[in-house]
């Protein structure tokens, strides 16, 4: 609770969880709160095509007559849920990968790394484009390419958390008293780990996000769907020549304000779990002082390692 | 010997990736659905013989992988006779197959377009590096401040914005005032010496922008926290005890620390400078190997397609080799694992 309690104290943190929700809200509330609906199709006059916005049409229309207000509200949609998915597909593989190799290492924890490696080095949107136009436009396709490629980090950082830890003390304690393996990872060292894959897990949906607009707006977004990257490359392909701002900006700056929302959460939650990163003792002189008279470097308030929290788990 | 050893290892896991890569390659093209004849000649009234004649170029009357049947009469070099190892001949032929499109070589196309995107990255990436470092340094430096603040939102927000959005942007407010599109005013020829370079470098204003300004906050921010961990070294704290000022400090021994993690990084974002290079050109028509990959999904262009990711996949993996072994001579701890 103190963890939360620190997260509403960052301005940045309280922020971009508004902004998230607001885009949860309208993804959600599409249908009542879209002025009209954008599956239906328009008798587009000749003028209604690409028209600025007027009172009804508050942000114009688009090539076809239809509303960009509705198009624009029912995009959030597909860009949370490829997000989420996407995202939490990598979170559960990388942790999978991360937790093995770290605890088990051996030939096992080498070679899945050395895979890590790989995918890593691979450049992730041409890989994925050339997949997607072999593999066909679906949205299932679409969550399936970014959640299965965009699990490494986590699981290097997973790893690399899990190495230290299960040399503490506790684990040792666990192992001694005859926990299974199994039970020592997910009762132990999972549970120490977790914060800081959250916080990971809260940026990776930024770049699903991001990922999938990419590919929409260079023409694989799933064509039954309507998402912003997909109204940015209509918009790109169609009314760049003529200025239709309207058309061009909405979408190009919802997919800014949501993955910046979730890069303010991300790093919020990042810098709780990460104390170290946080303030530094050469602009900070009471730590200064702390660390020349040989006293505790961590000030009041700063989280302790919660050993004795989990030997009681044991 | 140690550090031979590390080099080998890193050339020798080169080489598996970029084999890897290749075997994925050919697999993705059999993997289309269908009967891959049918997409190579892309037109039904090609007659039978020229499918057959493709079947043969492409080797689809044979096994894909082995042949077993041949490896069971004890013919085992004839075996390896299959669709793979006829990809893989073809290959270090330079062949990557025919543009469905253009009905030109595929590798004659790539010829062509690959150092316009080379330019174009090259040039992106060195001013984001040059731009990074020094915001990120200052932000470093004056940590906490609002200047610091102000560099890092700026860097967060850099890294929300879509690469092809910024394009359209400044596509949006620069037309009138610089070239948006294409590589050259149509008309000009290479014949025209100055003229037509000067043309080309104005058209490469606006991409080299885009992708100048994406890439900045990555480097911003790894800039900023490799200076912020080098400054909470005890040797600073040393320095800074000896009496050596703030800024010599930072100078004489942070600098130097902070630049290691920089050098990997410029290889490991590499792989995602690519992927903006095919934003870039495609919002700005820069006819390189990201805007033909682009038209390459519009006209299911398949061998073109594979062959532009083939030749973005071995750069990179070429690119990250040469870091790392920069990087082992640059940072005489880095040892095999």
């Amino acid at each position: 609770m103190a963890a939360l309690k620190q997260y509403f104290r960052s301005p940045m943190g309280v922020i971009g969880l508004l902004m998230l929700l607001l885009v949860v809200l309208v993804a959600v509330l599409a249908p009542w709160l879209a002025p009209y609906n954008p599956r239906e199709r328009v008798q587009a006059e000749p003028e209604d095509i690409l028209a600025p916005p007027d009172a009804e049409h508050w942000l114009g229309r688009d090539d076809a007559g239809k509303d960009v207000l509705s198009l624009l509200i029912y995009g959030a949609r597909v860009s949370l849920v490829v997000g989420f998915t996407a995202s939490f597909m990598s979170m559960i593989i990388g942790t999978t990968v991360g937790l093995t190799a770290g605890y088990f290492g051996g030939r096992f924890g080498n070679l899945s790394m050395r895979f890590v490696d790989f995918l890593m080095v691979i450049p992730d949107l041409p890989l994925m484009l050339v997949i997607i136009a072999v593999m066909g436009r679906g949205l299932l396709n679409i969550i399936l390419v970014i959640g299965l490629l965009g699990w490494t980090y986590t699981a290097r950082l997973v790893r690399s958390q899990v190495l230290s830890v299960k040399e503490r003390q506790f684990v040792l304690r666990a192992r001694s008293l005859g926990a299974s393996d199994w039970r020592i990872i997910l009762r132990h060292v999972l549970p120490l780990v977790l914060p800081l894959i959250i916080a990971q897990a809260v940026l990776d949906i930024s770049v699903a996000i991001l990922a999938e607009s990419s590919l929409a707006f260079l023409g694989l977004g799933d064509p039954t769907l309507i998402s912003w990257g997909s109204m940015l490359n209509f918009a790109f392909e169609r009314a760049v020549s003529r200025q239709a701002w309207w058309f061009l900006l909405p979408p190009g700056f919802a997919i800014v304000w949501i993955s910046l929302s979730l890069i303010l959460i991300g790093n919020t939650l990042d810098q709780i779990v990460n104390p170290q990163l946080r303030s530094h003792h050469l602009f900070d002189p009471r730590r200064m002082v702390a660390l020349v008279v040989g006293g505790s470097v961590l000030p009041r308030g700063e989280a302790v390692e919660p050993e004795g929290v989990q030997e009681v788990g044991a | 010997m140690e550090r031979r050893n590390y080099v080998l290892r890193k050339v020798a896991f080169a080489a598996i990736t970029l084999a890897a890569v290749v075997v994925f390659n050919f697999m993705l093209f059999r993997i289309l659905p269908g009967d891959p004849v049918k997409l190579v000649i892309h037109s039904p009234r090609m007659t039978r013989e020229a499918q057959e004649r493709v079947r043969t170029t492409f080797g689809l009357d044979k096994p894909i992988w082995l042949d077993v049947r041949r490896l069971e009469e004890g013919d085992v070099l004839g075996a390896f006779d299959s669709q793979f190892t006829a990809y893989v001949r073809n290959l270090f032929r330079g062949d990557l197959g025919i543009s469905f499109a253009s009905r030109q070589d595929v590798s004659d196309i790539l010829r062509e377009r690959v150092w316009r995107t080379v330019v174009l990255v090259l040039a992106g990436d060195l001013i984001a590096i040059v731009l990074g470092m020094a915001l990120g340094l200052i932000a470093a430096w004056r940590r906490g401040s609002r200047l610091d603040a102000g560099i890092l939102l700026w860097a967060l927000f850099s890294w929300a914005l879509p690469t092809f959005f910024l394009g359209i942007i400044l596509l949006i407010l620069a037309r009138g005032y610089l070239p948006v599109g294409g590589m050259v005013t149509p008309g000009l020829k290479p014949e025209d010496g100055l003229t037509y370079w000067l043309d080309v470098g104005r058209h490469l204003i606006l991409p080299t922008i885009t992708m100048a300004i994406v890439f900045t906050g990555e480097y911003i921010l790894i800039m900023r926290s490799g200076v912020m961990e080098v400054l909470s070294q005890d040797y600073i704290l040393t320095a800074k005890a000896k009496g050596l000022s703030a800024y010599r400090a930072l100078r004489d021994h942070a600098l130097k620390n902070a630049m290691l993690p920089m050098v990997t990084m410029i290889a490991l974002t590499f792989g995602y400078t690519v992927g903006g290079a095919i934003q870039v050109e495609t919002v700005f028509s820069w006819p390189g190997i990201g805007r033909l990959m682009y038209e390459a999904v519009q006209k299911r262009d398949y061998p073109v397609l594979q062959g532009s990711f083939l030749l973005l996949a071995v750069s990179v993996i070429l690119a990250n080799l040469l870091a790392e072994i920069l990087y082992s001579a640059l940072d005489p701890r880095v040892k095999p694992e």
